[in-house]
């Protein structure tokens, strides 16, 4: 178990030298001078320039350079944006939580509507309503997500007229930030009219949410699914139905836990899914997250901002898919059953 | 398969549950509520380049501080056109044109804010500190943030003003070099803003005087709170407002550079007003019963200009035949969808100054071609064409009028190359000057012809940055010169006739549309006045 549990962070380590190394690639393959790319200093006096090439061992041989840009990046130096001026650690700071927020309440939605349709469909297999959920799962997952958000947009706002269309919350209110995670900062700051605040921020959430979980939906609910018949048609339901009991006891004692169990992991790497899908739609609704800012980016040409942008994205996936699989193994139920029948 | 009826029972009340929050979400956003009742959003273009006018002439700036924040010693009235009282409550000009004195108004708060707060009402040293900032090179303040003044500077207004007087506290006298007809009308201006000078002291003592256009202090009916580029500029009210208008509580600029987005978000009522309105977009907004359109027409011209510094764009023949190469009228039809009329010379329509009988370039691709052969220009030429990638009243989408243009050029054998940035990177890289041609347009500060000629050719403005032609004429800057120092019309116009002789012969610049002004707002919104010259006014709107 240790073994595998330091293999794994030793990929992890490895991976993440190789996501800096490409970062610190992009430093010089940018247009520019790789100074001004690394600093965010667009426009650098001889002087700058000399304190800028120490600063940063510029005038040093490749490996010390690379050396000293993983200590930057660790200290949290990780230059300016050209455009805003502002350090890009703050900015990423800033952006990145309002993603992981979008993500998250977009994989509550899709665990809340693809496990309950899933099991049913499983309970259901081979009759009309599986065949039913199943063609709806299809379409779900075949319609792009961008085009789904503009879809949901023309409908429920500019037709209907219900929901906003742009931004976590309407600009009236001044909602000082905090975390960065709208809901809590409502929560936590002293204005007068949370409650109204809150809703509004509802109202804005509800159709990015919306867009990007219908697919994760129906990937979970697929998974689901699959889970779900095969443990119905495994041994030790047959031997429960054969105890005598109701088929309510046999799903709920033996079917559902030990249907779910084996999609958790699965459900959860579903939200590096869910965060790049999160990058397109908020594009689309202009929702202040990492997405939108990195497109706008690369727009202007902020070279430092792409590079840092990137870096803290891939950096996030990749450490969260290495926690899950680590988690996973640490509470492998098929483990946890060996132990149990050895004791 | 095993019978699993009793499923039911888990999964129907969280289906339920789920719908019934969408249903609590979707009703609480038709409540209006008090916070949304009391503010007001403008969907805005672009974000302003500095908060302080006087040292930029993009609407986009006027717009997020001129009026604002802001006010002038005069203003014009937006229905009239007239010069009327502003923080000047009366003036006199002397017999022979040289002498102004104004007097000023009393009981004149600056804004009180977190970064500042004023000891003492706005007086004369105002005035002066605020003129003096750019027109007395060896002011403290000269330099700070640039130290270009583009609008003074293309005016020559520093030159013009010969000294300006304190006479008591709330008097000045401002001495004129030689008699200017347009001079009221350039201090009634986007440009001629208040600053305060006791803010100035406090700034300089501090040691960062720059803070003076970032965290702007001024006498207008908003005070600024916070800017987050890309995104959003906040204001609220100026509770001590010297003029008795209502005002919001809380003013919201939602910066949405794209144009479909802001009629989306007007018609979701995300905002209350939207700026620029896009042409094709113009029937939606009057179909639609909740949502107003007002139109007037404009005092602006939208242009083709060459870099007249650099070959073959400083010959006049080839500049002439690349002008008689675009078909205007299909340029105005598709880019303008008719609310636009096809431009012959820069002074548009609704101007005094304008000559109906002027003739514009006509359409004729053959001479074009034969011209450009003549001055050595080859099949496979390649031109660039920069290309604005904002909607701007006079042109709505320099892109696409680009890609027209590329269309008619290939037929004369001129490849087109456009170009276009991000709007701030865009001015930044013209400023350099490095382009053959360029889409771009003026729309006018004030009610003068003058505004017209002096800042888009004239020798300096070349050097403020608004002769985009780059094209100095010295004969052009007599004439246009010499108009200024008569105040009767029609002496001007004779003069700004034979100016525009000279342009209609050496094409520095093809005028292609003067454009109608538009602006859209939700029906609740009431008393907003489209401004004919330069920025828009929030002071006085209110919402019901």
């Amino acid at each position: 178990m240790i073994t595998y549990i330091l293999r794994r962070l030793n990929l992890l380590l490895l991976t993440l030298l190789i996501l800096a190394l490409a970062s610190y690639w992009l430093v010089h393959a940018f247009p520019g001078d790789p100074v001004a790319n690394l600093s965010g200093v667009s426009f650098i006096t001889a002087e700058q320039k000399a304190y800028l090439d120490q600063y940063y061992h510029t005038d040093k041989s490749f490996l010390n350079q690379f050396i000293r840009y993983l200590e930057l990046l660790w200290l949290g130096d990780w230059g300016k944006s050209f455009v805003s001026g502002q350090p890009l650690v703050d900015e990423i700071a800033t952006f990145l939580p309002a993603s992981i927020e979008l993500g998250t309440y977009a994989l509550i939605l899709s665990l809340l509507f693809g496990i309950p349709l899933g099991f049913w469909a499983g309970i259901k297999h081979g009759k009309v309503s599986d065949y039913s959920i199943l063609s709806f799962s299809l379409l779900g997952y075949s319609v792009p997500v961008f085009w789904l958000a503009l879809l949901l947009i023309l409908f429920f706002s500019l037709q209907l007229g219900w929901l906003p269309i742009s931004g976590r919350i309407s600009l009236l209110y001044d909602i000082p930030q905090e975390t960065g995670f709208i809901v809590y900062d409502i929560l936590a700051s002293n204005i007068e009219n949370k409650y109204e605040a809150l809703v509004n921020a509802a109202s804005h959430m509800l159709l990015p949410t919306i867009s990007i979980s219908i697919v994760t939906s129906t990937i979970i609910m697929k998974m689901t699914r699959h889970s779900v018949i095969e443990v119905l048609s495994s041994d030790y339901i047959r031997a429960a139905y054969a105890k005598g009991l109701t088929s309510r006891q046999v799903l709920l004692k033996h079917g559902l836990r030990n249907a779910l169990l084996p999609i958790v992991p699965q459900v959860a790497m579903q939200f590096t899914t869910l965060l790049t899908n999160a990058m397109i739609v908020e594009t689309i609704f202009s929702w202040p997250g990492v997405g939108n800012w990195l497109i706008q980016a690369i727009y202007q040409e902020d070279y430092p901002a792409i590079r840092a942008g990137m870096l803290a994205v891939s950096v996030l996936v990749v450490v969260f898919t290495v926690f899950i699989d680590l988690t996973h193994k640490v509470f492998d139920p098929k483990r946890m059953h060996h132990r149990r029948v050895k004791n | 398969m095993p019978k699993v009826e009793s499923l039911n029972i888990t999964i129907r009340p969280l289906l339920t549950a789920l719908i019934s929050s969408f249903l609590l979400f979707a009703c609480g956003e038709t409540n209006p509520i008090n916070t949304e009742k009391t503010g007001l959003i403008y969907c805005s273009e672009g974000n302003p380049s500095t908060f302080n006018p006087q040292l930029a002439t993009s609407g986009t700036t006027a717009d997020a501080s001129s009026y604002q924040i802001y006010d002038r010693l005069l203003e014009f009235d937006p229905e009239t056109n007239k010069i009327v009282p502003g923080l000047a409550s009366h003036w006199q000009v002397s017999k022979d044109g040289l002498t102004y004195t104004f007097t000023l108004r009393k009981e004149v708060h600056f804004h009180s804010t977190q970064f500042f707060k004023p000891t003492r009402e706005f007086n004369a040293d105002d005035v002066i500190f605020s003129m003096d900032r750019w027109r007395n090179w060896d002011h403290p303040y000269h330099d700070v943030s640039g130290g270009n003044y583009p609008y003074f500077a293309s005016l020559e207004l520093d030159n013009l003003i010969d000294a300006i007087y304190r006479v008591d506290s709330h008097k000045i006298k401002i001495t004129l070099s030689k008699p200017d007809s347009s001079f009221l009308a350039n201090l009634a201006t986007d440009f001629a803003i208040v600053l305060s000078a006791e803010y100035g002291d406090f700034l300089l003592n501090k040691g960062t005087p720059e803070l003076i256009d970032e965290h702007p202090i001024g006498t207008g009916p908003f005070q600024f709170i916070h800017h987050q580029k890309d995104r959003y500029i906040r204001y609220k009210k100026n509770a001590n407002y010297w003029r008795d208008i209502p005002l919001v509580d809380q003013l919201i600029f939602d910066i949405t550079p794209l144009s479909s987005l802001r009629l989306a978000k007007l018609m979701t009522g995300e905002c209350d007003v939207l700026s620029l309105p896009a042409h094709s977009e113009l029937e939606i907004i009057r179909e639609r019963e909740n949502l107003i359109l007002d139109e007037k027409p404009g005092l602006n011209v939208g242009f083709w200009a060459f870099n007249t510094s650099r070959a073959p764009f400083d010959n006049i023949e080839v500049r002439k035949a690349l002008a008689m190469a675009i078909d205007k009228s299909a340029l105005v039809e598709a880019v303008y969808f008719g609310s636009a009329v096809k431009a012959n010379g820069i002074v548009p329509p609704s101007s005094w100054a304008h000559q109906s009988d002027l003739q514009g370039t006509s359409y004729n691709p053959i001479l074009a071609k034969e011209l450009l052969k003549k001055n050595g220009i080859e099949d496979g030429f390649t031109l660039d064409i920069w290309a604005m990638p904002v909607e701007r009243t006079y042109n709505p989408n320099a892109v696409m009028m680009a890609g027209l243009m590329q269309g008619f050029l290939k037929d004369v054998g001129v490849n087109v190359n456009i170009v276009s940035f991000e709007w701030n990177s865009f001015r930044r890289r013209l400023a350099e000057g490095n382009y053959d041609s360029i889409l771009i347009g003026w729309s006018a500060d004030n009610g003068d012809p003058d505004n017209f000629y002096r800042p888009l050719l004239s020798c300096p403005s070349i050097d403020s940055g608004t002769n985009r032609a780059k094209w100095c004429s010295p004969q052009f800057d007599e004439l246009i010169n010499e108009a200024l120092t008569y105040s009767d019309e029609r002496t001007r116009v004779a003069l700004y006739q034979s100016a525009n002789a000279i342009i209609a012969d050496q094409i520095p610049l093809v005028p292609i549309a003067h454009a109608y002004r538009y602006q859209a707002y939700r029906s609740n919104v009431n008393d907003l006045v489209i401004n004919p010259f330069g920025g828009i006014r929030f002071g006085g709107v209110y919402k019901q």
